[in-house]
Order: C-alpha cells, then structure tokens, then sequence
C-alpha cells in the first residue's frame, strides 16, 4: 500500500518553483480540526436523532433486563449492577462504531461526499484518522449520557469513588476501539453486503462482548466464552466492571487495558489500510 | 511549441470499418494527419521542455496508468502541458482515459509510472501541497447533503485553512456570483442539476485555486445553464486561472479552449488550437453544388472539377445515374470504401441531375466561381450551392474515428 506522500511543508522542495504566492500555507493540524467540526457540526445539526440512536435501545435493555424480569423474579437483583458496566462499554464501542461504518459504506461507494475533504491539504490517512476520532467522540459521548439513565433506572446501584477514572479510561477506549472498527468495517464491507452488516457483524458483537454477563461465568460454556475472548469488546466490558464493581469476578484490570489497546493498534492498522485502498486508486 | 508531428491514428483503428464519411462533412477517417505544434506521445516530454518561456501549470510527461486486473493501461505513455492561465480542453471518447489523467493530476489516482505536475509541484511526491492549489469540479455531484448550500462553502473553505471572515465573506460573494444567494440556507438536496453544478464550481473556486480541474462540466445541463457555466469559465481565464476541462461536447470545448488535446485509448493524439485543428483537417472544406439541366454524365462534370487548382477530389452524392461507376473518389484516392454509397438511393427518377461535393485545400468561397464556371461551361446549371466548413468534431472523429466504445 503506498501512503500518499505527507512530505513537506507547502512549497517543498521542486525544480519548478510554484506559480503564485503560495496560499497562506495552512498546517494539517488546522486541517484536521476543520474536518472534525464538520462531523461535529452535523452532528449537533441532527442532535434528536443522536440521542435516539444513542439511548434508546440501551434504555430498554435495562428497563426489561434489569428492572422487569428482576421484579418479576426472573433475574436477581444484583444483575443491574452486571448489566449496566456492560452497557456503558455497549453504549462507547456501538456508539463510535456505528458513528464511522455506515456512514463511510455509503460515502465511498454512493455519495462521494467525503470526495472534497479527500481532496483537503493534508494526507489522507489523517482523513482517516479524523473519522475514528470523530467516531470516539460519539461513542464517548453515548456512553456518558447513559450513566445518568442507568443511575435513574437502577437507583441502587452505587460505584466506588476510586473506580471513576479507571472506568472513563477504560470508556475512552471503548469509545476509541469502536471508531477504529468501524473505520475498518466500513472500508471493508463491500456496499453490496451492508445489509449483512447488522446479523453478521453486529449482532455477535454485541452478545460476545460480555456486556450482559461477566467473562468469568462463562466457564460452563468453554467454547462461548473463547468466542467472546476473541470480541475485544470483552476487554472494555470487563475493565469498565472491574473499576466500577469489583466485587464480582473479572479479569485483571491491566489485561483489559492492554487488549484493548492492541486492538485499537490492529484495528487502525487495517481500517487506514483499507481507507487508503478505498480513497486512492 | 513548434514541434512538427506527423499524428496517425493506430493502425487497430486503421483497419476498422472505415471508408465512411463523415455525414457533415464528409471528410474521410483514417487518413493520416499532419499536425504542427502536436504534442505527441511518447515523445512528448522534449517537446515539453523546449519550452521554457510560459510557465506550466500542469506537466504530464509519459504517464502510465494500468488499474489492477485490467489487462490495458487506462493511460498509456500521455504527454502533455498546460500553460499558466490557459483554458486546455481535453478531448476522447468514453473511456479514453480523460478522467484517469484528470485523476492522477488531482492526486486522486496514483500514476503507475511517468511523472505529472501541477503548479510545478509532483502530484505523488507533494500531493499534500497540490491539493491546496487546484480545484476539483467532478462529473458527479459529491456535495455534502448534510449540509447547507452556504456551508458546503464555507466548511470547504476551512478545509483550505481560510481564515472565518474570509470563508465567509468569499462564500457569500462566490454564492452571488453563481446566482445561488437565495438558495444559500437550503439543503444541496433541494438544489437542481445546474444549481450543484455552479455550487460545486463555486466552492472548487472558494480556496482561490491556481488551476482548476472541470470534469465534463455541462453534461446534463440545460442550455441556459450550459452557457452560465461557460460565462464563468471565460471569467476565470480573466482572473488567470489556468483550467483543464475534459469533454465531449465538441462545440464546448471548441468555444472555450485556448488549446485542445485530443486523447484516446490513454495517448495523446495531438495538441493544438481548436481552429488550427479544425484548419489542419485535410481537404474538410467543402462546396456542395446541385446541377440540373444537364446531359452531361455526372463523371464528366466530376472530371472536369477535379482539375480545378485547389480542389482536393470530387464526389458524387445523392447521383441519379446508374451509370456511374463505384467510388467517384478523387485523385488521391485514399478512401478504401469509396464514398457515394449514399447514391445507392439516389434521388429522382428526373435524370439529368446531380449532386456533387468538392473537397478543397483552401478557402472554399474562393472556389465557388471557378466551380460554377466550369459547371456552366458543360450545360450544367447550378441549382444549389453550399458551403461546409470542418468543426473539431470532424477532428475528433477523424483521428478516434467511428467506432462506438
């Protein structure tokens, strides 16, 4: 894969000099920022249906899983306090996921619309890294907006003060692993196939994330529960629940936060990979 | 540039279907062509640096271009230049490689090997740079849907590192002069195919690029729109912006070009004006003559023209007499098919009349009285006359020939 040359500032070195005065020769930087307030700007442009996709369904996984089937003496109630570290790493990698993949299905192969930010002066894998940036943002922000739900839905439930940070760590990543995905995904799924998307892709995703039940209780499941090792959403979860209730059994800490970093690393790989294949030809 | 070139079609298409006229015209394919000034690949890059004086905007020397899994290279060893603030068309067919080059230059498209330049800059080497100088007018409209027509401008023109009072003092004066202020707080989505056209000609234009690409800018257009948009483009040469446009539409880039270059199967077939071109075409103008009255035969009155200093050939169009034999060709008798088939239906039963095309080397209108002279000298009364003058499509059609692709 050839990389476009990020070589040098405006008016590098060539044996031709340029015709005009350069234009004011503008850092990729500021380029970057102008291409993340765009994603930002439409965003903000169609807030309600961010929030709808964001809370809505994470909402109900609560209201029926937690605050339903436990008053009805179907789940203990202890699972609130499982289910709802689960959702915020659901609520981050989905939320970023979702925020870079599908849009860029369609741009590469109908709109083109990301055509003019592909022809912005900086080199193209920041376009690309601008998307998972974007899409960790939304997934960050997905996330936080479900703490006050689950806190108003499952009031009794209460976190350690010290667990706070390593939670938003482990958050961040979540949300950053999500847009890395995503950017992946959606330079790799053909345009054809984006109706697979949701029963091939995202649907295991999410119930082989351990977002509903904790890795450890899987032991009687040996072969799910390798399925899920190989979900990094596992890790995310895992961590999130770690920092926040550490009272049930999950994994190390540290582990999570090494998986899920080497994911991020081995996603964005593939996912600039791929972007690069898709803009370039 | 004064590099004379002799340009020949490849010898593929010279073994093509070919001995057929051109409807308008009639001038025959297949006939090479000597064309001063061309620039002809491959040797295009001497021809390229003999020119020192005008500086470049675009410089493509021998560029390749082979898609992965195509057995053919979509562009194959193209040579040319544009210079500073010139309007340079170029020309082919469907698939011909245009949109490939266009590409490559817009660094959109990485070249297989060869070298192109914009604005004195290496497309692959400093894509970054390049970028900021030109501007990009698609064949498609890409514009953003999620945003307002204004801001499609405006988040462009931050994309470009303009500063906010000049995004947005440049976006409302590019939006007033496209005609487009009242639709500036719309969604793209309620625009019409000409109102995106001159949107995505005004936000190409937002970051004051020094050479801008238009990729078949008409197409779809409707005549209004159609001349609006080549107004613009007239303007932008004033402004001394260089564009490169790519079309088909041959009255298009014959009116808006300085220069045309005619490309096809990824080569450069030649370089010129468009009224060079059209003057280099051997033997394209012509004088179409009708005669009545005449007991003459039809091959005699041929004969006799055919003598006449300036005249190329003759033919016999349209002829009512069976007794002509196949091919009225002219002396030079290049035209393997022979050109009067059309007589096959030949007009009425009358006889005694004929219509006839005099192919000329020089100014038609000073044939017109030696031809009716010497027609009248054999009985034979003028009817009509008309006067056809070659176009750039003849050019093109003669050096692509008719092929469909």
């Amino acid at each position: 894969m050839t990389v476009p040359s990020t070589a040098g500032p405006v008016g590098s070195p060539s044996p031709a000099e340029p015709l005009a005065p350069a234009a004011p020769p503008c850092s990729s930087g500021r380029v970057f920022l102008a291409v993340l307030s765009r994603d930002v700007h439409v965003t903000g442009k169609e807030l309600v249906a961010f929030l709808a996709q964001t809370l809505i369904q994470p909402f109900f996984f609560l209201f029926i899983f937690v605050k339903v089937l436990s008053n009805a003496g179907f789940v203990t109630t202890g699972y609130g306090a499982i289910m709802l570290p689960g959702l915020l790493a659901l609520n981050a990698f989905f939320g970023g996921l979702q925020a870079v993949a599908f849009p860029l299905v369609l741009d590469f192969a109908w709109t083109r619309e990301i055509e003019d930010r592909l022809l912005a002066p900086m080199p193209i894998p920041l376009v690309a890294v601008e998307k998972m940036v974007y899409g960790a943002l939304r997934g960050l922000a997905a996330s936080l907006l479900m703490v006050p739900i689950g806190l108003l839905v499952l009031p009794s439930v209460s976190w350690p003060v010290g667990g706070l940070a390593p939670a938003l760590l482990c958050t961040v990543l979540g949300a950053v692993l999500g847009g890395t995905m995503g950017l992946a995904i959606g330079t790799l799924v053909p345009p054809r196939r984006i109706n697979v998307l949701f029963a091939v892709i995202f649907a295991p995703l999410m119930f082989t994330g351990s977002v509903q039940f904790p890795w450890l209780a899987l032991s009687s499941e040996r072969w799910f529960q390798v399925l899920c090792a190989a979900n990094p959403l596992t890790y995310v979860s895992e961590g999130i629940r770690a920092a926040l209730v550490p009272s049930v059994p999950h994994l190390p800490f540290g582990l999570c936060v090494a998986v899920s970093v080497l994911a991020i690393v081995a996603l964005a790989w593939v996912g600039i990979r791929g972007f690069m294949r898709r803009a370039l030809d | 540039m004064t590099t004379d070139g002799s340009v020949r079609r490849s010898t593929g298409d010279l073994n093509g279907p070919l001995g057929v006229l051109d409807s308008a015209t009639g001038s025959p394919t297949g006939v090479v062509l000597s064309v001063s000034d061309a620039v002809v690949a491959p040797a295009g890059p001497a021809v390229v640096a003999k020119d020192p004086a005008p500086r470049l905007a675009v410089e493509v020397t021998a560029l390749v271009k082979r898609y992965p899994k195509s057995p053919v290279n979509a562009v194959d060893g193209l040579s040319f230049a544009v210079r500073r603030g010139e309007i340079f068309g170029l020309l082919g067919p469907n698939g011909a490689g245009k949109t490939t080059t266009v590409g490559v230059l817009t660094t959109r498209v990485l070249p297989t090997s060869g070298t192109a330049r914009v604005a004195g800059l290496d497309v692959v080497r400093d894509a970054v740079a390049v970028r900021a100088r030109l501007g990009v007018v698609p064949q498609r409209v890409n514009l953003d849907r999620s945003l307002t027509t204004r801001n499609n401008l405006v988040f462009h023109a931050a994309y470009h590192g303009l500063s906010r009072a000049d995004r947005t003092a440049r976006a409302d004066e590019l939006l007033d002069r496209m005609g487009l202020a009242d639709k500036a707080k719309v969604s793209v989505d309620q625009l019409s195919g000409g109102q995106s056209q001159r949107l995505m000609i005004a936000r190409a234009l937002m970051h004051r690029p020094e050479v801008l690409f238009l990729d078949e800018p008409s197409t779809g257009l409707d005549p209004q729109a159609r001349l609006f948009v080549h107004d613009r483009v007239r303007a932008l040469r004033e402004e001394g912006v260089t564009v490169v446009l790519t079309t088909h539409d041959m009255d298009e880039a014959a009116k808006l070009s300085d220069r045309v270059g005619i490309v096809d199967h990824g080569r450069m077939l030649t370089v010129d004006t468009p009224g060079r071109l059209v003057r280099s075409l051997p033997g394209s103008a012509t004088l179409e003559v009708t005669v009545r009255g005449s007991d003459v035969p039809a091959v005699v009155l041929v004969a006799a023209l055919a003598e006449l200093p300036g005249v190329e050939r003759v033919e016999q169009v349209g002829a009512p007499d069976p007794a002509a034999p196949d091919g009225a060709g002219g002396p030079d008798g290049d035209e393997p098919g022979g050109g009067s088939s059309g007589g096959a239906g030949g007009p009425g039963p009358d006889g005694g009349g004929a219509r006839l095309r005099v192919y000329v080397a020089a100014e038609p209108a000073a044939l017109v009285g030696p031809v009716v002279s010497v027609l009248a000298a054999r009985d034979a009364s003028v009817s009509d006359l008309s006067i056809g003058v070659p176009s750039l499509e003849d050019v093109f059609i003669h050096l692509t020939g008719r092929d469909l692709r």
